[in-house]
């Protein structure tokens, strides 16, 4: 069977179960813009910028639990993707980025809207392809899917020449790929397991810190099981949020510079961790000297560059997050229910008397609006179900302590990189994936305004997201930090020119509410939310609230800065 | 920590590209290589690659480990850990004035070198053999006045049966 190359391409991509990709035509895709509309089973969103089609994607790929798939042009269309491949790939989320290439005979030329994308994301990359013979096209793009999503994820870029998108081929649907330079690890090693089992029953003050590695590899029952069955309190990485149940009486919230004064405490005076998915990064460990003095830790990764690679541990076990955890349940399963979770009590008294004392705590005035309170009043009256996304600063952190994740695959954000303007084309990606779900953006008055051209993408596609400003008019952490560590200088950090977001929603055909009042959060969360189509909700908040608990960078994280 | 020099075989895909993915790990992670040699193998879509840089121990495991991560990287032989056979080639070019040629011939046949090229007034020799034989050559030559080096980066194999 002849194909052209955008048909092999098409066809591929829905082979893997990808039923929408995001995208941005230009001269070198034309071919396959084209054919994409020629046929209804594949749906395509018409993104306004090509950094809002890469962060939809990545949303797309944890709200689907598939693999994400953006399409762009060549040249800037390929440039303007770099900072959502690099945030899918500080996260590890399973993508596959498809850019239109001058053809092969130009390519060195300095074509016009030629880049050398490969060169240029070879670093932010799993993986990426230069495709020049179009009889390799289908096998590439089959190699590209199952590099993204085995082992640990992480974004691969396909380079798609004009002439080669252009070819006619004989088609055959490639063979699964096997590749002898490429073969993760998922099963772990059993005496590791039968270690890991002694140094749970041994530790008098075990701690589980779970992160982004549980939920993508599934595995927040098996950790919910083992917290259980041992009695152990877990904490998360930002990443990690919602792999345990937030209302669990074991909770101890989120880990690090953010993290609620139990969670540091705990790992300050823990003598275990069990460390499953997470890299110890450092906004999670502070001083690295100074994390986790008494603890032994056990470190459960697929990657083996993520153990001892800040922190040296005692019991490294280089396996698939969920399988390892199946095995080491499966272990503990027979051993004396009294050996697993003995003198437990006093650690547990211990943390609880911390969450008394010094808990996550705001002060709520009847005259201005707190921002911690608009997302406490949001999970409430979301009763937790909603997936939210966030853009990066002080709206992502009292979107992690307040919105109490329960479930996984919840809670969308740029953890590793930090992009701002993340958000919003998250939150459009997340519902393309799941339109049944509520979509909140919790945002910054300064990070919405970085991608807020897809406000047009939601309203035209339908795709209902709505968005909760907090609204500070302050570029907020930043401002934090002046305050705290630069004298109050707030440089370049006030933001008091900014648009009008009620009219900037009607301008794009969404909808828009303003909220200044403490009295009026609810009314307008619950109008907000109720109302059809795209929404903005724009909360003028309390100009110089900070987030607390901080760790001062490089303090120790029992040293944190509280209200 | 003590850093110490690490000798590691690398064997990769022969693609446009791998050995750009591996310079770029080391600059992007501050790694340091001090040599490196790279050629294809006895199987056309494999090549070797010999690289020697100092570090300390955790470094090497995270290099290492980094390199394996490559997709194009089939194996990562670190050569410090076992015995094995290391050499490198230089081409040294020296002045060679007439009543200087005996000595400078006596130092290549001591050092099992060869005189590749000689002009009216210099003398080009080949030199094989470990790093320290080459630094324990070139610090007799020195004074005879070296004009210009040409230096390959270290290659090596084990001293086993076995790939």
């Amino acid at each position: 069977m002849k194909l052209t190359g955008a048909q092999i391409l098409i066809k591929m991509i829905k082979a893997q179960g990808v039923d929408t990709i995001f995208g941005y035509p230009g001269g070198a895709t034309i071919d396959i813009h084209d054919e994409i509309v020629r046929h209804n089973d594949l749906r395509h969103i018409l993104v306004r910028h090509e950094q809002g089609a890469v962060h939809a994607a990545d949303a797309y790929s944890r709200a689907h639990k598939t693999t994400g798939v953006a399409l762009v042009t060549s040249g800037p269309g390929a440039t303007n993707t770099v900072t959502g491949i690099a945030s899918a790939h500080a996260d590890s989320i399973p993508m596959v980025v498809f850019c239109g290439q001058v053809p092969t005979g130009l390519i060195g030329n300095d074509a016009f809207q030629e880049v050398d994308i490969v060169g240029i994301t070879r670093p932010c990359t799993k993986h990426n392809y230069l495709v020049k013979d179009p009889e390799k096209l289908a096998a590439t793009i089959q190699e590209a899917f199952y590099i993204a999503r085995s082992g640990r994820p992480g974004p691969v870029l396909v380079d798609l020449p004009k002439d080669i998108i252009q070819a006619e081929i004989d088609f055959q649907m490639p063979e699964e790929p096997k590749l002898r330079s490429y073969k993760p690890n998922y099963t772990p090693n059993k005496k590791q397991i039968a270690k890991v089992v002694e140094m749970i029953k041994d530790a008098r003050r075990p701690v589980i810190f779970a992160g982004g590695g549980v939920i993508l590899s599934r595995a927040s029952e098996e950790i919910t099981r083992l917290a259980t069955m041992a009695r152990i309190p877990v904490t998360t990485s930002l990443m990690g949020l919602g792999a345990f149940p937030g209302t669990d009486p074991l909770w101890l919230g989120m880990l690090g510079m953010h993290g609620t004064f139990r969670a540091n405490m705990s790992i300050g005076h823990c003598d275990l961790i069990i460390a499953v998915g997470v890299r110890f990064d450092d906004r999670v460990t502070g001083n690295i000297a100074k994390f986790a003095p008494h603890a032994a830790i056990i470190q459960i990764d697929i990657d083996p560059t993520s153990i001892h690679k800040n922190i040296p541990v005692q019991c490294p076990i280089v396996g698939d997050c969920k399988t390892t955890l199946e095995h080491i349940l499966f272990l503990m399963e027979k051993q004396d229910p009294k050996d697993l979770a003995v003198d437990r009590q006093p650690w547990l008294d211990q943390i609880d008397q911390w969450k008394q004392t010094t808990p996550l705590k705001y002060d709520q005035k009847a005259d201005i609006i707190k921002p911690q309170f608009v997302v406490e009043k949001l999970w409430e009256i979301t009763k937790g179900e909603a997936i939210i996304t966030t853009e990066v600063g002080q709206n992502q952190m009292w979107a992690a302590q307040y919105y109490h994740f329960d479930r996984p695959n919840h809670f969308i954000t740029s953890g590793g990189l930090g992009v701002m303007g993340f958000g919003l084309p998250a939150a459009i990606g997340a519902k393309a994936a799941c339109p049944d779900k509520l979509v909140v953006d919790v945002a910054g008055d300064g990070s919405i305004q970085m991608n807020i051209q897809e406000l047009m993408t939601a309203v035209e596609n339908c795709l209902d997201v709505k968005i909760v400003i907090l609204n500070n008019r302050y570029l907020g952490m930043v401002r934090q930090w002046q305050e705290f560590f630069y004298n109050k200088a707030y440089a370049c950090t006030n933001m008091e020119s900014a648009p009008d977001f009620v009219k900037l929603a009607d301008a794009y055909g969404a909808t828009g509410f303003r909220c200044t009042e403490p009295a009026c959060v609810e009314d307008t969360l619950r109008k907000g939310l109720a109302t059809p189509g795209t929404v903005i909700m724009d909360f003028v908040v309390e100009r110089e609230e900070s987030v607390y608990p901080m760790v001062p960078a490089g303090g120790a994280l029992t040293e944190m800065l509280l209200v | 920590m003590e850093t110490s020099r690490y000798l590691l075989s690398i064997l990769v895909d022969n693609e446009p590209g791998v050995l750009s993915r591996i310079a770029g790990l080391f600059s992007g992670r501050g790694f340091n290589i001090d040599s490196l040699s790279v050629a294809t193998t006895d199987e056309p879509d494999v090549s070797r690659i010999t690289m020697a840089t100092t570090c300390d121990a955790q470094i090497i495991e995270q290099i290492k480990k980094q390199l394996h991560k490559l997709i194009n990287v089939i194996t990562v032989n670190d050569l410090t850990e076992k015995k094995y056979v290391e050499r490198q080639l230089a081409l040294v070019k020296v002045h060679a004035k007439p009543e200087k040629r005996a000595e400078i011939l006596r130092i290549v046949d001591i050092f099992r070198c060869r005189v590749v090229d000689v002009g009216h007034s210099h003398y080009t020799i080949e030199i094989s053999g470990d790093s320290g034989k080459h630094q324990a050559f070139l610090s007799l030559l020195k004074p005879m006045g070296i004009i210009e080096i040409a230096s390959t980066g270290a290659i090596a194999l084990a001293r086993e049966m076995g790939k």
